[in-house]
């Protein structure tokens, strides 16, 4: 088998260069920590050898654990006790000791130290990419702006589990270390300057030699907090009383971002308090015992699979029919200069685009292209983009009103005002301009795409592009299939996503396709519990308990009511009596008709915005229209309500054939109305908790709250069998 | 079962937790030392006849750790045969050590106890002595830690308290402990607390500020409003009272206790004992009961607390004469007279620790002290004495006069 780190000794010091095959990235997998210890073990016990050098032979340092590794893990679970689990995470945690400590106990290595290891740091160093680093007695990285250090596991529910929640608040200090520990966020080589976590940065292609030098200088190392009488910069560690403060704050501010719904967070804290009170043999231990309840708890198999594994996958193409070449689009006609379609313009300019921004009249487009100008300002003025680069994007964007400037366009994207006879004449004018061979793609979000396609001479090529407000912040793009659309348009739209570097799913067509529909229950189930006179603030209080970002009522008022009262009166004309009434219906018709609370656009929704700008509340008035009921229900029945509602349609949608891949479904949750992402996504949370126990609380909560809780029979049958919406129930982290 | 009597209580005045307060520069092995020689001398004690000294104190640690009471009972010339024991139940302390003394001389397993507390507030801060709690996140976060300010801010959202409701009641306070020490009636207990050249430093409660307003009070900022929204602890709260959109900021230094030094000595004995050395018993502990409520709350476990004593009593509270239940935060106290429905002019009737200050470890002590001078003085029967807790608990004791 391949080596994944190439050994040698030059002048007595052991360069350990790391190069995982079949790898572009090198990642920690079985294979390198059995090496690694080798490796390790080879070092100590050579009396030729007076040091060693760590660094890679790839572009990058090192990212963190092959998911495979963790998606072993996680399979591990199922049938490994608690303790198999930790032997097994704990493993690289005593490698990297050995490492530090050369072997040797306390006193003997406090008397006569031991060889040095120096890690080179030649670009992104994360996850256990880093930890390796920490483990060195010395560490030096490249001074060319390439180094990204950092240890984003918390990012998908898990903790560093190779020391780093040791060594790093060992080397910076408690709180500067749970800044880095609980966020994931990365540090730049000039901040690992600062921090003392590096001991100098070197040119990239002298970085060995350095590292080099510095272990021939420095031939007996040892750790800071293997020496006697080591201190935690800034203090002690927990016990210390300056760390009181900390830690009474970080448990709090972590509790109120994660609303419990997050263990990693609780545990990486966990591992900070506990292992700063104890020797870091035992600290290490510890670390890897939380890491493991991570594991039995699997809720982290759930983030990996959606956050990490099926977002890579959907943005490399994993929904891209075979058989196209490449179609980038260079020029991009968009038609309709409002907010969506002026938020269209500047990502695809800014992704290298030429934009044709065309509105009914010159004064109307130029309004669009100003939403780019304001935004270019805003970025140069925070350094994130340089004047240059500003002018040529606003450059590459032509307000007009002209359709004839959409020649040589290789895509249009519609986003006018949602109304079918407006839609129709623009796409044919469009039409006309370009020819129909082009793809055509509407920003519609509630009217249905096969019937959009209709005004298109050439429906295959018409799609549908669904953005997401604000454009230039919002992740998800949900791109729809009508009845008559080709592969050729899918793999077009895209291609064309992946250029402005957003996360897609694919869907076919359905009344508010798959993202409206579904976050339309979060909003309609709190009006349901309006109407029943539960307390609004136990309502929206619950919705964030839930993991999503806001209440239902508040993400009511921000979507506006007076909106959903025109899409539900649509929806009632277009379906006639097969229209389902939902019992927030009426709160919906009560703000609207009679109150004219129409939400945040005019001042007075479900809350009250006060002139002054202060901060919002819920209007006082809720309870006169819709009596406070005398029972009120509990948080937790509250809080299953909104989860369940928002599950069965996304469950109904699948069964529908409006998804057809439950990796669709969770991501396009999670991204596009901010499904708890702590759940994986409403599937993923579905064969968690299995199907069977799901099955069994909806038909509870139908019973009890009417049949919109009931379960598509596709569904049922799936319990029925034991089946799961993913292969074998478990995070396919395999690939 | 024996009968437990309440024979003394002393105290010291109450000096400002600071480094400017007149007890600033008293040790606390000396505040200790002090009650105990003056419950000796003013009583003839045969110190030979007592069992044990049980001493509330909450940061047990540095000047105040290591076993204080049987230290402070050495240093006193107590006999070499006095036990000491140190307790900790935060801020009711002094009268759980007073409930411990009673319950051994009740079982029979003692004669003379003596029971109090010590706090240098200004020299031994809060919080010195650690805890999981606050800090251990597997701890915090699961059960919902607030420090106590927010929840104090808790009870007035729940039950309704306006500023100006808890300033009001402060000023009340501020008057009412004026109006006792004009007509000096803690005079029976105090002991003056004198330094090593033997000159006395304090023989007032130092911490009153008789001039209080609503206007003055009114210009005070909510002590807890930055805290709560930066740090998280709001939004903690809320997860555990989901029904409130928001926590309603109201507590301040002027309506919360006072920092204060201090401590306090309360004999305990049976009848017999009394007999023997000729002490007549001022008042007899009925019944007393700790209990635990809900934590983020935190500071209504006094109702629970005396609904337990109560019934343990066989008594309602129509049965309770004088109601003294130690002024953590305003709020507390409100909430405590809507539950029980309790008139104010048999609450807390010369002030309390709003104005006077609350030495953690020997408030309890103190306040049920207080109970007895009160008793003997207006003549009435029976007095209920109680205290907020943090962890959610609440410590009651019955007592009458006898």
């Amino acid at each position: 088998m391949t080596k994944t780190i190439k050994f040698r000794v030059e002048d007595g010091i052991a360069i350990l260069g790391i190069d995982v095959p079949g790898q572009s990235m090198n990642v920690i997998t079985e294979q390198f920590t059995n090496e690694l210890e080798e490796c390790v073990d080879k070092v100590l016990a050579d009396d030729a050898i007076t040091g060693a050098v760590i660094c890679s032979e790839k572009p990058a340092f090192m990212a963190g654990a092959d998911l495979r590794m963790l998606g072993g893990l996680s399979a591990m679970a199922k049938t490994a006790t608690p303790g198999e689990i930790f032997q097994n995470s704990v493993r690289l945690n005593r490698i990297l000791r050995k490492m530090e400590t050369g072997g040797k106990n306390a006193k003997d290595l406090m008397r006569s130290k031991t060889k040095p290891f120096v890690a080179a740091i030649n670009g992104t160093a994360l996850g256990g990419g880093f930890e390796i680093p920490l483990a060195c007695h010395y560490r030096i990285a490249a001074d060319d702006g390439s180094v990204k250090m950092g240890l984003p596991e918390v990012m998908v529910g898990l903790l560093p589990g190779g020391g780093g929640t040791q060594r790093l608040p060992r080397l910076i200090g408690i709180q500067a270390a749970l800044q880095f520990l609980t966020t994931g966020k990365n540090m730049s080589a000039k901040d690992g300057l600062g921090f003392g976590i590096l001991k100098a940065l070197a040119p990239r292609d002298e970085l060995v030699e350095k590292a080099k030098e510095l272990a021939k200088a420095n031939p007996k190392a040892i750790q800071p907090w293997d020496e006697k009488g080591f201190r935690f910069p800034g203090g002690g560690g927990a016990m210390h009383p300056g760390s009181v403060q900390t830690f009474m704050a970080a448990n709090a501010m972590a509790q109120d971002k994660t609303y419990g719904n997050y263990p990693a967070v609780q545990y990486i804290l966990s591992s900070v308090y506990e292992g700063s009170i104890i020797p870091m043999d035992l600290a290490v231990e510890v670390e890897s015992k939380y890491f493991t309840r991570l594991i039995v708890e699997g809720q982290a198999g759930n983030m990996i699979r959606t956050l990490f594994v099926n977002k890579t996958a959907a943005e490399k193409g994993a929904r891209r029919p075979k058989g196209f070449d490449k179609m980038p689009t260079k020029k991009l006609g968009m038609l309709g200069a409002g907010l969506m379609g002026a938020g269209i313009a500047y990502v695809s300019a800014a992704a290298g685009m030429d934009v044709v921004l065309i509105d009914r009249d010159q004064a109307s487009a130029d309004k669009g292209k100003a939403y780019s100008v304001k935004l270019v300002e805003k970025a140069v003025s925070r350094r994130k983009m340089s004047k240059e680069e500003g002018e040529a994007l606003l450059a590459r964007i032509t307000a007009t009103d002209d359709y004839s400037k959409l020649e040589n366009a290789d895509l249009i994207i519609e986003a006018v005002f949602e109304d079918r006879a407006l839609k129709a004449d623009v796409t044919k004018k469009a039409l006309a301009v370009t020819g129909d061979d082009i793809i055509f793609a509407s920003n519609t979000s509630t009217l249905p795409i096969s019937s959009l396609a209709e005004a298109s001479s050439n429906p295959e090529n018409f799609i549908g592009i669904h953005f997401f407000s604000p454009v230039e912040k919002m992740p998800l793009v949900e791109i729809i299939t009508g009845e008559k659309t080709g592969d050729k348009a899918t793999a077009k739209a895209l291609d064309y996503v992946q250029q402005i570097k957003k996360t897609p799913i694919v869907v076919n067509d359905s009344r508010g396709f798959y993202t409206s529909r579904s976050f339309g229950t979060y909003v309609m189930e709190g009006y349901a519990m309006v109407a029943e006179g539960i307390n609004p603030a136990l309502i929206e209080n619950a919705g964030k308990m839930l993991g999503m970002p806001v209440g239902p009522l508040a993400v009511g008022d921000e979507v506006a009511i007076d909106l959903s009262y025109k899409i539900m009166n649509q929806t009632k004309k277009d379906l006639g009596a097969d229209y389902q009434a939902s019992p927030g219906d009426v709160v919906v018709d009560t703000f609207v008709e009679k109150l004219e609370r129409f939400g945040r656009k005019n001042g007075k929704g479900m809350y009250v915005y006060p002139e002054d700008g202060g901060k919002k509340y819920l209007w006082p008035g809720i309870s006169d229209h819709f009596p406070r009921a005398a029972e009120q229900p509990t948080v937790d029945e509250v809080k299953t309500r909104l989860l369940y509602r928002q599950i069965v349609e996304c469950a109904r949608c699948f069964a529908e054939n409006v998804l057809t891949t439950p990796e669709d479904g969770d991501l396009g949750a999670i991204f596009g109305w901010g499904f708890a992402p702590w759940t994986g996504g409403p599937f993923s949370h579905m064969d968690f908790i299995g199907l069977a126990a799901f099955v069994a609380e909806a038909d509870r909560l139908a019973e009890a709250y009417g049949e919109r809780f009931r379960v598509p029979d596709q569904l049922r049958d799936m319990a029925q069998k034991g089946a799961s919406y993913y292969p074998a129930g478990i995070p396919a982290a395999a690939e | 079962m024996a009968e437990a009597f309440i024979y003394d209580a002393v105290r010291t005045p109450r000096g400002k937790g600071r480094k400017d307060g007149k007890l600033h520069e008293i040790t606390p092995i000396s505040l200790a030392t002090q009650v105990l020689e003056g419950l000796r001398d003013r009583n003839e004690l045969d110190t030979g006849l007592v069992d044990d000294v049980i001493f509330g104190c909450v940061s047990p640690v540095g000047e105040q750790g290591a076993c204080i009471p049987r230290v402070a009972a050495m240093n006193a010339g107590y006999a070499e045969t006095v036990a000491g024991v140190q307790v900790n139940r935060f801020c009711a302390s002094g009268l759980e050590a007073s409930n411990m003394a009673a319950a051994q001389v009740m079982a029979g397993q003692a004669d003379l106890m003596v029971a109090g507390g010590v706090e240098a507030m200004s020299r031994v801060p809060m919080g010195s002595d650690g805890g999981a709690w606050a800090t251990d996140p597997a701890v915090a976060m699961p059960t919902h830690f607030v420090p106590q300010g927010i929840s104090a801010d808790l009870i007035a959202t729940k039950y309704g308290f306006s500023r100006d409701d808890v300033d009001a009641y402060a000023i009340e306070s501020q008057k009412r402990a004026k109006a006792a020490w004009d007509d000096k009636r803690f005079a029976k207990s105090i002991l003056p607390v004198k330094d090593v050249i033997g000159e006395v430093v304090l023989d007032h409660d130092e911490h009153m500020r008789p001039e209080t307003d609503m206007q003055s009070l009114g210009a005070l900022k909510p002590s807890f409003a930055e805290m709560g929204a930066n740090y998280g602890f709001n939004s903690v709260a809320l997860q555990r009272y989901p029904e409130f959109e928001k926590i309603n900021h109201v507590h301040h230094a002027g309506n919360s206790s006072g920092i204060v030094d201090g401590s306090a000595a309360v004999l305990i004995g049976n009848r017999e004992v009394g007999e023997r050395s000729g002490m007549k018993p001022r008042a007899r502990i009925r019944a007393y009961a700790s209990i635990g409520s809900e934590p983020t709350i935190m500071l209504t476990g006094p109702s629970f607390a005396a609904e337990k004593a109560l019934k343990r009593a066989g008594m309602t509270p129509n049965d309770i004469d004088l109601w003294e239940l130690n002024e953590a935060f305003a709020a507390v106290v409100l909430r405590f007279m809507q539950a029980l429905d309790v008139d104010h002019s048999k609450m807390n009737v010369n002030g309390g620790a709003i104005a006077m200050g609350h030495p953690l470890g020997a408030t309890g002590a103190m306040i049920l002290g207080t109970m007895v001078d009160e008793l003997e003085r207006s003549g009435k029967e029976t007095a209920l004495v109680t205290l907020c807790i943090g962890a959610g608990m609440g410590t009651a004791t019955i007592i009458e006069r006898v």
